[in-house]
C-alpha cells in the first residue's frame, strides 16, 4: 500500500496520543436493545487492535457509531483528534470501513465502485492509486467486470478496495475473514500486516480468535456491550496463560498414588497421560520436584510435552466467567 | 463542501441512467408519442381549439409535465431505495459528506434525467404537432423547477418506502391521477364550477396550467400562483428532507 504521510509521528506507547479516543459511549436501539453500556476505550496510533465478543456483543454497533452509521445514545467519540460529530468531516476522512455483510453494488465495474469510493470520501481521482490498490487485492484482471459476476472473496476484495481508495489513516475490518477460504484469509493478513508498516491503524473485529492471536498487538473483549478487558496480547497471554505438562505414561495407572495426589495433577481417564498444570510466569513452576517424585514413586513416562492456552481458551473464560 | 463527493454520487446515478437507456428514456418518450399519436392526432383532430389552441398543441405541456412528474419521482426514489435495500448506503453514512451534499447529488441526477427526457418529448412532439413556445425562459425555469422539486419528493418516497411496493404505490395510485386529473388534458375551466374548486386543491393543476402558460401564453391559474405553489411544494419537501436527516429516520438507528 502507497505510504501516507503522517503528520505526528507516533510515540514509542502511542497511548498518550490515541488515534481514537471512545468515552462514556452507550447506545441503545428504539427496540428498547442496549448493544453498548458505557464503553470507554483508547486505541492507539499505528496498532492492530482485534475487538474480541460473541455474536451480539456490540462490536458492530461499536464500529458503526464510530464510522456515523449509527447514532450514539450518549458518549463521545474522537478519530485523530476530531470529534464524529461536531468534526465529521475530518473525523470521517481519515477513517475506511469494511463492514460484516457483503453489501456491493451489482451492475457497477470493480473500477467504477472503487473510483466512486474515493470521490464520495472527498478525494480528487487517482487512477494510479487506484490502480496500485487493484494491484495489492489482486482484482486488477477484474477491474473491468461487474460486481455481480465476482465470487464472494473477491467482493470481499472489492469492499476492501473501497475502504482504501481514499487512502485512510485508520482501517476498520468488521469481521473480515468470516466465510473467507483460507488463501483469502492469508493474503488478507499479510495486507493488514502491510498497511500497519505503512502508518495505518487497524481496528478488526473477528470471532477467530486465531486471527486475533496472530495479528493483534492489543486485544479487547467486549460482551455484553461493555468491554470487559483490554490488554497487550502478550500480556494477556502471559497474564492468562496457563502452561501443560502431559506425561505419557511407560504403563498406565489405575489412580494417582495418594501422596501424589494434588489439584494441579490429573491422571487421564485412561491412565496413560498424566496432566500436570503450571504457571509459566512463576520462578518455581514446580516441574523438577514433580519429575524427582515421580522417580522416587518408580512412575516412568517415555514421552512429555508441553502446551500454552490459546486465546481462545482466555477468551472462553472470560466470557463464561461473568454473568 | 465536499464537492467531488457530489459529484461521486452524481455521475453514480447518471451511469445508472446511460446503463439503462431503454428503460430509462426510451419508454417515455414512446408512451408519450403514443399518447399524441390517440390524443393528439387521432382524436385531438376532432376536437375544438382550446383558448385558441388546436387540441394537439394544447396538450403538449401537460404531457411534458405527466412525465417529467412520474419520471423525477420513480429515479429519485429508486435512486435512495437501492443503497438503502441492498445495504451500500452504509458507504454514503461513513462518508465525509453532509445531508444537503447528499440530497443535491441524488436529486440533481434525477433532476436532469427528467429535463433530459422533458426535452426529448418536447422534440418529439414536435414531430406530431406543431407549436410555439411564447415565454421559453420561463418554460425552462418551469420545466427545471417542477423536475427538481418532483425529484426531492421522490427522494422522500424513496427513505420512506421499506419494500419495493411502497416504492410503487404513491406514484402509482396518487400522482397519476393528480397528474391525469391535473388538466393535463383539458382545461380546468371545462369542468362544473364545483369541479373547478376541487381542482385547485390539485397541486399538479398549478405546474400544468403555469407550463402550459409559458407555451400558449394562457393560464387556468395566475402564472404567479402557479409559481408560488410550486416554490411552497418544494419548501414543504426541502423541510421533510431536513427533518428525516436530522432525526436519521429510515437511515440511521
Amino acid at each position: 500500500m502507497k505510504p501516507l504521510d503522517h503528520t505526528q509521528i507516533p510515540d514509542a506507547s502511542g497511548a498518550s496520543d490515541p488515534i481514537i479516543s471512545v468515552s462514556g459511549l452507550s447506545k441503545t436501539y428504539a427496540s428498547g436493545f442496549q448493544a453498548l453500556r458505557n464503553v470507554d476505550l483508547e486505541i492507539r496510533r499505528g496498532e492492530i487492535f482485534a475487538l474480541l465478543g460473541p455474536n451480539g456483543a456490540g462490536k458492530t454497533t461499536l464500529i458503526s457509531i464510530i464510522c456515523g452509521i449509527v447514532n450514539p445514545s450518549t458518549g463521545t467519540v474522537t478519530a485523530d483528534g476530531h470529534d464524529i460529530i461536531r468534526d465529521f468531516r475530518p473525523a470521517r476522512t481519515k477513517i475506511g470501513l469494511v463492514p460484516q455483510e457483503l453489501t456491493t453494488d451489482a451492475f457497477e465495474s470493480v473500477w467504477a465502485t472503487v473510483s466512486f469510493s474515493r470521490g464520495l470520501f472527498g478525494k480528487p481521482a487517482n487512477p494510479a492509486h487506484i490502480e496500485k490498490i487493484l494491484k495489492d487485492l489482486s482484482l486488477w484482471e477484474k477491474k473491468d467486470s461487474k460486481i455481480m459476476a465476482l465470487s464472494g472473496g473477491m467482493k470481499r476484495r472489492v469492499m476492501i478496495a473501497k475502504a482504501l481508495s481514499h487512502e485512510p489513516k485508520i482501517l476498520f475490518l468488521d469481521e473480515p475473514t468470516a466465510g473467507v477460504d483460507v488463501e483469502l484469509r492469508r493474503d488478507m493478513w499479510t495486507m493488514v500486516r502491510g498497511l500497519r508498516e505503512s502508518g495505518v491503524t487497524i481496528i478488526l473485529t473477528t470471532h477467530y480468535i486465531e486471527e486475533a492471536e496472530e495479528m493483534a498487538d492489543r486485544i479487547g473483549v467486549i460482551n455484553k456491550g461493555e468491554i470487559i478487558l483490554v490488554e497487550d496480547k502478550h500480556v494477556l497471554m502471559q497474564k492468562l496463560g496457563k502452561k501443560q505438562l502431559t506425561l505419557h505414561l511407560q504403563t498406565p495407572l489405575a489412580a494417582l498414588p495418594a501422596t501424589l495426589e494434588s489439584e494441579n495433577l490429573q491422571l487421564s481417564a485412561d491412565g496413560a497421560d498424566l496432566i500436570y498444570t503450571f504457571d509459566a510466569q512463576s520462578e518455581e513452576t514446580g516441574i523438577a520436584t514433580l519429575l524427582r517424585r515421580l522417580n522416587e514413586h518408580g512412575i516412568d513416562f517415555k514421552d512429555l510435552r508441553t502446551s500454552e492456552s490459546s486465546l481462545e481458551d482466555i477468551f472462553v473464560s472470560l466470557v463464561r466467567g461473568r454473568p | 463542501m465536499n464537492v467531488y463527493g457530489i459529484k461521486a454520487i452524481y455521475l453514480f446515478e447518471m451511469a445508472r441512467t446511460w446503463r439503462t437507456l431503454m428503460q430509462s428514456i426510451a419508454s417515455p418518450v414512446l408512451s408519450t408519442s403514443l399518447y399524441f399519436i390517440v390524443f393528439g392526432s387521432a382524436i385531438g383532430s376532432h376536437m375544438a381549439n382550446i383558448d385558441g389552441v388546436s387540441y394537439g398543441a394544447f396538450i403538449v405541456p401537460g404531457l411534458i409535465m405527466l412525465s417529467l412528474l412520474t419520471e423525477s419521482i420513480s429515479n429519485a426514489s429508486f435512486g435512495i431505495y437501492m443503497p438503502k435495500f441492498t445495504g451500500t448506503i452504509y458507504e454514503i453514512l461513513s462518508a465525509p459528506i453532509s445531508a444537503i451534499e447528499t440530497v443535491i447529488g441524488y436529486v440533481g441526477a434525477a433532476a436532469t434525467k427528467s429535463v433530459i427526457i422533458g426535452t426529448i418529448i418536447l422534440i418529439t412532439a414536435r414531430l406530431f404537432v406543431d407549436f410555439s413556445i411564447q415565454h421559453p425562459v420561463w418554460m425552462i425555469a418551469f420545466l427545471v423547477l417542477t423536475s427538481v422539486t418532483f425529484s426531492l419528493f421522490g427522494f422522500i418516497i424513496g427513505v420512506w418506502a421499506d419494500s419495493f411496493q411502497k416504492l410503487q404505490v404513491v406514484p402509482l395510485m396518487i400522482v397519476t391521477p393528480l397528474a391525469f386529473l391535473g388538466g393535463s388534458f383539458y382545461s380546468i375551466n371545462m369542468l362544473p364550477p364545483f369541479w373547478q374548486k376541487v381542482a385547485l386543491f390539485n397541486p399538479v393543476v398549478y405546474l400544468v396550467s403555469g407550463f402550459r402558460w409559458s407555451f400558449y401564453g394562457v393560464a387556468d391559474v395566475d402564472v404567479g400562483v402557479s409559481l408560488a405553489m410550486t416554490l411552497v411544494f418544494m419548501l414543504a419537501c426541502l423541510a421533510a428532507i431536513w427533518w428525516i436527516f436530522r432525526t436519521g429516520y429510515r437511515i440511521k438507528a
